[in-house]
């Protein structure tokens, strides 16, 4: 540790070291840049035209150029949203000269450049549901995956994390996604580069290995207009991450570090110990005393012994400005997280890299990015928070004696093992024996080259080549007197073996290499502006997994392990065609027409190619004359779209061969004396192809007092045709029952809104809010081949408690993934009858056709509100997010919260849901766990984070800018729900991960 | 006009070099490195095999991966899968023989007598068989003399690929036999429908049983002869044996009873050399593979090598809970879910003592744990509700235990010779010819006295033999290896009044059904793709 930052250090010198410059008998400007209400713009450039003299403005707006030779020079300065300013001014050897700028505001930031597929646009000419956040409006504090910089950011984007542990992901939902059995993640397309969502080995997130901190900013393709150019693995959304790059200047260096405590914010409502001795005396019959005779005399909650405070430390150091010609950004940081579940942590170091060099007069510009990144995680039996819900709150963590680590377990002397039968394990133990870890190596490097055509400069040859590799390798051990390995293999003699060692290894490889033309001219004499894109890329995913036997403790081979292929690869192919044209009339109309050829090799040669058109247009009412000079209306643009998608994530690489595949080396067959290891032919589907989407976008997007208040309104109706759903093929048709195949339709109709206001825009007090709301109704309208079918649908959502069961259905006519739940019957005191459902169908009995569909995972709405607001120096703000009408199925109360449960049917006595005092529930009836009784709403309204922030402006001698901030993540949450928490991805609360809350203490330093 | 030129010659050059990329790329076959075609796998003896063990493990193991991992079957949960676990359940669940206390899906109505055409399990137990029926007929496809002069193999390789397609054919009429049973009119395909082709037809029960028995017949002379071919492997013993259980219940199956063939088909079995082994403590043991001289057909498990959580491991896993002893029963731990009725017991005699694993009986077939259970069932999810059952344990005949804690090595007879004796035993009574009445009693007699311990304290005589006694008599032998709602329909028990259970039809002291639940509702998911099958009546 302490090396690494000695390192780090000598990088930070060696930069400020080659920033030197010489000085020599010449004359300096300096001065201020203001803003029209006289604000400094801390970072804004000044340039002296026709030189590669330029300087950057320091926290103040101070900025100072030196060493400038005798002579009349134009002064340019420039601020990002600010309109270019230029003064001519006099220099004489030795003479210091005072120049002020003061830029007026661009109107909004129509300017803004947005980065689109295979381009760029100005903000004013887009036509589709493009949203973008750039790094000003990221979540704040400890963030440590990308994709929570912009949760709750943009209207239409759902990002909902997956629990709480260190490096855990996220599931992002665009528009509420387009799939039912397919993948729903939208593509990621880093700088050009689309990366799988593939989880490799040993990595908890596909998006893990890129530092927050890197990130310029993300663009979202939310509408088959804009994301159709992605073809057919656009269906779900885009988006598109931007790096930061190297600016020119003087090198510019910052710093950063936080340091973070985290803890759980409640604990999953079990019996305390006193209760549970209470519970259980009152209610054990039998006369043995069965579960009487378990109890003990400690006090445990076993919940806190799992947790502890987590804390993270996150450091990050970058260098940019101008080595010669060539503009640089390197970057590195280190992020280092202990989770709140003992024993989780991870470590990232991460490092980047970016050249911009133009050569040619500018001709020829180059952009080189290396990203690498480093991720060492500790992962927990997945086990752990499950026992420690069930454990026996009246026995203590460890047994006082050396057996099984020390670690107090459930004892029956008459097994092998000397543990008794079907007894959880002590989850400490668990936590503490087991060591589950990964390195996870990423590098993600991309070089684009842009040549503007010397005899032909409207036209321009791009070609890009990408590579994204990762190395993922990891093992588990568990050594052999830990009770949850014990005596699992026994060999020819009669030895028992404990223990268990696994090392395994996958490595992913996509490349890109793609060529395109771009011609962009405005014909001035016809009012028109007209921009093409046309282009081919191919892109090549392999994924290779290294399968190892493992070992019992001591390094004893387990001779039922030996896989039959050491190394298995699993890659496919995408060869693509695109177009774009761009057409814009009187700086009013603009239409947008793009297509897209892809061919993919996971379907059979004669079903490949796909053609995904769309089609936009634009009006810009606000440079219409009787709106030009409207002192309210600022801006308003309608906008109309169409387009199609296509999805073929989610599916197998080779599904349309029927391969024959060996049987593994515990499931071979006895013919004779030998064991066979057999051959299955595998099920196939032929005809299988990509599932597609077409997307109808109607929006107006308006700004209004010069675009103080901006926002978007867009409605949307998409339909999924094809879908990729799992399908039931007739019985003696295939090598299988269930295929994915493409069978039936979706749709999803929605409404976002997007508000954006500036309410004080003083030079001491700025105070500014985001307010935006999603509504989506998702549908499937067909799922059988025959119109008529009476099929009840697809179950899905397999839950705990029983063997087999589901909670969810696909269904016509109803959401995806809807509750498919029995209807409890109660009693006159409130409470549910154990076991009694209503007798929907009315024939007598309650079996699966009494089951009913009903709510939903999904929310009908949700919000996001963030707000900020500065006052001199000090900055304060927070996001919120809200969902409404999400449903979810308790999990832990209906698997836990039964008398049978906690007095079960193997004898052992077992904390549970203290929801069992309330509802009194038995639990004996096989279909308790389906009912309705445990189907709660999770709407909730959570603060993400609140952050308060200081300026300590120039604190080395009217140099550098140093700020400090205090964040606090995950503030609170308002919710009905009775469980730990509301959110989820599945709408099932299974004792996940929890989500802790955060408290930061940052400090920003640049130089 | 250089210029333009210029410009032409630079677009066309990228758009050439693009071409001659794409076209490498568009239309590339990519194969798995770790799979191999049909053609390479039907290329050799060793992958006809190969190929012929699938189509045998498809019975045994629920997929690619032991215990779990790459299953056969979607729609269920993968451990639940195999073909003996559902096979018991769809047969020993709806019984006076068994309650299992598990709240998987759809398993409770089993003892409600309440499924319905959703139930995962009869869902299950239907497509494993149509499963197994699939391989068979792509086995055959693949074996026909023209496949295998193609492929160059000859001599005694092709006799034994012969050999192996006999036995598909009769694994196949196995599976058709269950089907019959359990849900009458199934769907129909063999060899000479093409995969992938057009939903099948439906084939009507009566039907279904004239192709089971001419396809039977017609393999007869294909088959090894009756107890010389390798273990595991069917021969003409497994063929007769199933043709008598087949016979035994035309009636059923047909509306016109067939006992004269019921006694001809046992009779060849029992005439063919097979022999009851000396005891019957022995039967259901780790190394019952050495029980080659009753064991006609075995499914065959093994705790290191053929893994999965159905079959023996569920029979001795779930049968063991409350204060039975894990390591008799050769595993670490008991799922604590099946036990007995009371009806099942009070067919034997009555205890004397404790002492296991016969329980002190004189009958030492009655292997129950009574130790911490109750006789009677209150509640059919308390484990200790119930008597509990060790017939089946994972330890070998000389005390040891088998090879794995979790996985069992107990071979599952599908056919063994007492069946045939009780098959001729019924059939004589019911009236068939050919057979004599003295010879079934002696068959009776021989059971009984190994059941005695080779005492002849529990011999019957021929006022004692009658179809009733049968009945409890296949009880007392057979409980818990999957004949019990097949007999009880057989003798009109299953769902009427005139016979009760606990709990039979979802109420304490039984009640009776009605009588469509005879037969087993078609899956709902195969009907809504099927447009050929028809629902069974009641459903």
């Amino acid at each position: 540790m302490r090396n690494y930052y000695l390192k780090r250090y000598l990088l930070f010198f060696s930069f400020l070291l080659l920033s030197c410059a010489a000085f020599a008998q010449t004359g300096t400007i300096s001065g201020k840049i203001l803003d029209d209400k006289r604000a400094e713009l801390p970072g804004s450039t000044v340039k002296i035209a026709g030189t590669q003299q330029s300087t950057a403005a320091d926290a103040n707006g101070n900025y100072k150029l030196t060493g400038i030779l005798p002579g009349v020079y134009t002064v340019v300065a420039q601020f990002v949203g600010y309109i270019p300013q230029q003064k001519q001014i006099t220099v004489k050897a030795g003479v210091a000269v005072s120049l002020e700028f003061l830029l007026q505001p661009q109107s909004e930031s129509l300017n803004e450049v947005v980065v689109i597929g295979y381009g760029s646009t100005k903000r004013k000419d887009v036509t589709g549901a493009i949203s973008t956040v750039t790094s000003k409006d990221f979540q704040q504090g400890m963030v440590t995956t990308p994709e929570q910089l912009i949760a709750g950011k943009v209207a239409g984007v759902s990002i909902i994390s997956n629990g709480g542990a260190p490096g855990a992901g996220s599931t992002i939902r665009i528009r509420g996604g387009a799939s039912i059995n397919g993948s729903n993640d939208p593509l990621i397309v880093i700088d050009g580069m689309p990366v799988s969502n593939d989880i490799i080995a040993g990595s908890a997130n596909p998006l893990d290995m890129i530092n927050p901190n890197d990130v310029e900013s993300f663009t979202i393709l939310k509408d088959a207009s804009a994301a159709a150019i992605y073809g057919n693995r656009a269906s779900n959304g885009v988006i598109i991450i931007t790096t930061k790059k190297g600016r020119s200047g003087k090198p510019q260096i910052t710093f950063s570090t936080q340091l973070s405590a985290s803890n759980i914010t409640k604990e999953a409502p079990v019996l305390s110990a006193a209760q549970f001795r209470d519970y259980v005396n009152a209610n054990d019959n039998t006369t043995a005393g069965t579960y009487k005779s378990q109890l003990g005399t400690a006090n445990t909650d076993w919940q806190k012994e799992i947790y502890q405070t987590g804390i993270t430390t996150d450091d990050n150091i970058s260098v940019s400005g101008s080595a010669g010609i060539v503009p640089y950004r390197i970057s590195a940081g280190y992020t280092d997280q202990t989770g709140v579940v003992k024993t989780s942590a991870m470590r990232r170091f991460t490092g980047d890299v970016n050249l911009s060099p133009s050569f040619f007069t500018d001709h020829l510009k180059i952009n080189f990015n290396f990203k690498g990144a480093e991720v060492a995680q500790r992962f927990t039996d997945g086990n752990v928070i499950d026992y420690a819900v069930s454990f026996n709150p009246t026995d203590p963590v460890y047994s006082g004696n050396s057996k099984y680590g020390g670690f107090f377990e459930l004892l029956d002397p008459t097994t092998t093992t000397g543990i008794k039968s079907s007894a959880i394990l002590n989850p400490v133990g668990l936590l503490e024996d087991e060591n589950s870890h990964s390195n996870v190596y990423r590098t993600i490097s991309s070089l684009a080259l842009d040549y503007k055509v010397h005899f032909f400069p409207d036209l321009h040859v791009n070609v890009n080549v990408g590579f994204d590799g990762s190395n993922g390798m990891g093992s588990k051990t568990v050594p052999d007197y830990a009770a949850s390995n014990l005596d699992t293999y026994k060999d020819a003699n009669g030895v028992l073996y404990s223990g268990y060692y696994n090392a395994y290894k996958e490595t992913y490889d996509n490349r890109l290499f793609e060529g395109f033309l771009s011609y962009s001219k405005n014909f001035k004499s016809i009012k028109s502006q007209i921009d093409a894109v046309a282009g081919y890329s191919t892109q090549d995913y392999k994924t290779t997994n290294h399968a190892n036997p493992s070992y019992f403790a001591n390094d004893v081979l387990n001779p039922t392990s030996i896989p039959n292929f050491p190394i298995s690869i699993n890659e496919y192919l995408l060869t693509s065609f695109y177009g774009r044209v761009n057409y814009i009339y009187d700086d009013k109309y603009i239409l947008t027409g793009t297509l897209r050829n892809d061919y993919s090799t996971k379907f059979a040669p004669a079903d490949r190619s796909g053609f995904f058109p769309s089609g936009a247009f634009a009006w810009r009412i606000n440079q219409e004359d009787f709106l030009k000079n409207n002192p309210v209306i600022s801006t308003l643009k309608l906008r109309l779209e169409y387009g199609v998608t296509g999805n073929q994530d989610g599916i197998g690489n080779y599904d349309y061969l029927s391969d024959y595949s060996l049987s593994n080396s515990t499931a071979r067959y006895q013919i004779g004396n030998v064991f066979l290891n057999t051959y299955r032919p595998g099920a196939y589907y032929p005809g299988r192809t990509w599932e597609t989407t077409a997307t109808t976008n109607a929006a107006i997007d308006f700004g209004f007092f010069n675009d103080r208040v901006t926002g978007s309104a867009d409605f949307y109706y998409k339909k999924t045709r094809n879908l990729l759903a799992l399908i039931s093929q007739p019985a003696l048709t295939n090598f299988g029952n269930q295929i994915t195949g493409n069978i039936g339709n979706m749709t999803n109709k929605g409404v976002e809104l997007n508000l954006n206001g500036v309410i004080i825009d003083k030079k001491d007090i700025n105070w500014t809010a985001n307010f935006n709301v999603t509504f989506n109704q998702n549908k499937i309208t067909n799922l059988t081949a025959d119109p008529n079918s009476t099929s009840s649908g697809l179950q899905t959502g397999s839950i705990s408690g029983g063997t087999g069961n589901y909670i969810q259905i696909n269904s016509v006519g109803y959401p995806r993934n809807a509750f498919y739940v029995y209807q409890q019957v109660y009693g006159a005191n409130g409470k549910p009858v154990d076991g009694l459902f209503v007798d929907r169908n009315s024939d007598g009995i309650i079996n699966q056709n009494d089951l009913y569909i009903t709510k939903s995972p999904d929310p009908k709405q949700y919000f996001g509100f963030s707000s900020d607001f500065r006052y001199k120096k000090w900055m304060i703000g927070f996001v919120t997010r809200a969902s409404l009408g999400n449903y979810v199925y308790n999990n832990v109360a209906s698997v836990t919260g039964t008398e049978d449960h906690i007095l079960n049917s193997v004898g052992i006595a077992s904390n549970g849901s203290s929801s069992v005092l309330k509802s009194g529930m038995i639990g004996s009836n096989g279909n308790d766990v389906l009912s309705d009784y445990w189907l709660e709403n999770g709407s909730f309204l959570r603060m993400d984070n609140a952050h308060l922030g200081y300026n300590f402006g120039k604190p080395f001698k009217g140099a550098g800018d140093l700020r400090v901030s205090a964040n606090v993540e995950n503030v609170f949450i308002i919710t009905n729900y009775t469980g730990v928490d509301p959110e989820t991805s599945s709408g099932i609360d299974n004792n996940s991960y929890p989500r802790p809350r955060t408290y930061v203490l940052g400090l920003n330093l640049s130089l | 006009m250089k210029n333009i030129l210029l410009k032409i010659a630079l677009t066309a050059g990228f758009l050439s070099f693009i071409t001659m990329m794409e076209s490498c790329n568009k239309n590339k076959i990519l194969l798995p490195n770790t799979e191999t075609t049909s053609a390479q796998v039907y290329s050799t003896p060793a992958g006809y095999l190969q190929a012929i063990g699938k189509v045998y493990s498809a019975y045994a193991l629920t997929g690619n991966d032991g215990p779990t991992g790459s299953p056969d079957i979607g729609g269920i949960d993968e451990g639940t899968s195999d073909f003996f676990r559902l096979f018991w359940c769809a047969e020993e669940l709806p019984t006076d023989e068994a309650v299992v206390g598990f709240k998987d899906a759809g398993l409770p109505d089993f003892h409600t007598m309440s499924w319905s055409s959703s139930n995962v399990f009869l869902e299950g137990i239907y497509y494993r068989s149509l499963y197994q029926i699939t391989l068979c007929n792509e086995f055959i496809r693949q074996s026909t003399d023209a496949e295998l002069s193609s492929r160059g193999i000859t001599g005694t390789d092709a006799t034994n690929v012969r050999y192996y397609a006999a036995e598909a054919r009769f694994l196949r009429a196995y599976q058709y036999w269950v089907l019959m049973d359990l849900f009458a009119n199934p769907p129909f395909a063999t060899e000479n429908d093409a995969l992938g082709g057009a939903p099948p037809k439906q084939i009507s029960r009566a039907a279904l049983y004239a192709y089971i028995v001419s396809e039977l017949k017609a393999i007869d002379g294909s088959m090894v002869a009756a107890g010389k071919n390798e273990y595991g492997r069917a021969d003409q013993g497994a063929a007769w044996a199933l043709q008598a259980r087949v016979y035994l219940n035309a009636q059923v199956y047909t509306g016109t009873a067939d006992y004269t063939d019921a006694i001809t088909y046992s009779q060849k079995v029992i005439n063919a050399g097979y022999s009851l082994i000396s005891n019957y403590d022995n039967l259901m043991l780790a190394d019952n593979n050495l029980n080659t001289s009753e064991n006609i057909l075995t499914i065959n498990y093994d705790g290191n090598q053929t893994q999965n959580y159905g079959g023996t491991t569920f029979l001795v896993h779930s049968a063991v809970g409350g204060s039975m002893p894990v390591t008799d029963f050769g595993i670490s731990s008991g799922w604590a879910g099946t036990r007995v009725t009371s009806n099942l017991v009070s067919l034997f005699p009555a205890n004397v003592n404790t002492s296991f694993p016969e329980n002190g009986n004189p009958d030492t077939r009655a292997e129950f744990w009574t130790s911490g259970q109750n006789l009677a069932i209150n509640t059919i999810t308390t484990f200790t509700d119930g008597y509990a059952v060790n017939k089946f344990r994972n330890v070998t005949s000389t005390g040891a235990q088998g090879e794995n804690l979790n996985y069992e090595d107990i071979d599952m007879p599908i056919f063994r010779l007492p069946e045939m004796y009780l098959i001729y035993a019924e059939a004589v009574l019911r009236g068939g010819t050919g057979g004599d009445i003295n010879t079934a009693l002696g068959y009776i007699n021989t059971m009984r006295t190994r059941a005695y311990k080779g005492s002849t304290a529990g011999n019957i005589t021929l006022t004692d033999l009658t179809t009733d006694f049968v009945l409890d008599e296949r009880a007392r032998e057979l409980y818990w290896e999957g004949f019990r709602r097949t007999d009880l329909i057989r003798y009109s028990r299953f769902t009427d009044g005139s016979y009760l259970w606990p709990f039979k039809g979802g109420v304490k002291t039984g009640t009776s059904a009605p009588s469509y639940r005879n037969i087993y509702p078609l899956p709902a998911a195969d009907l809504n793709v099927n447009p050929n099958l028809k629902q069974n009546p009641g459903y």
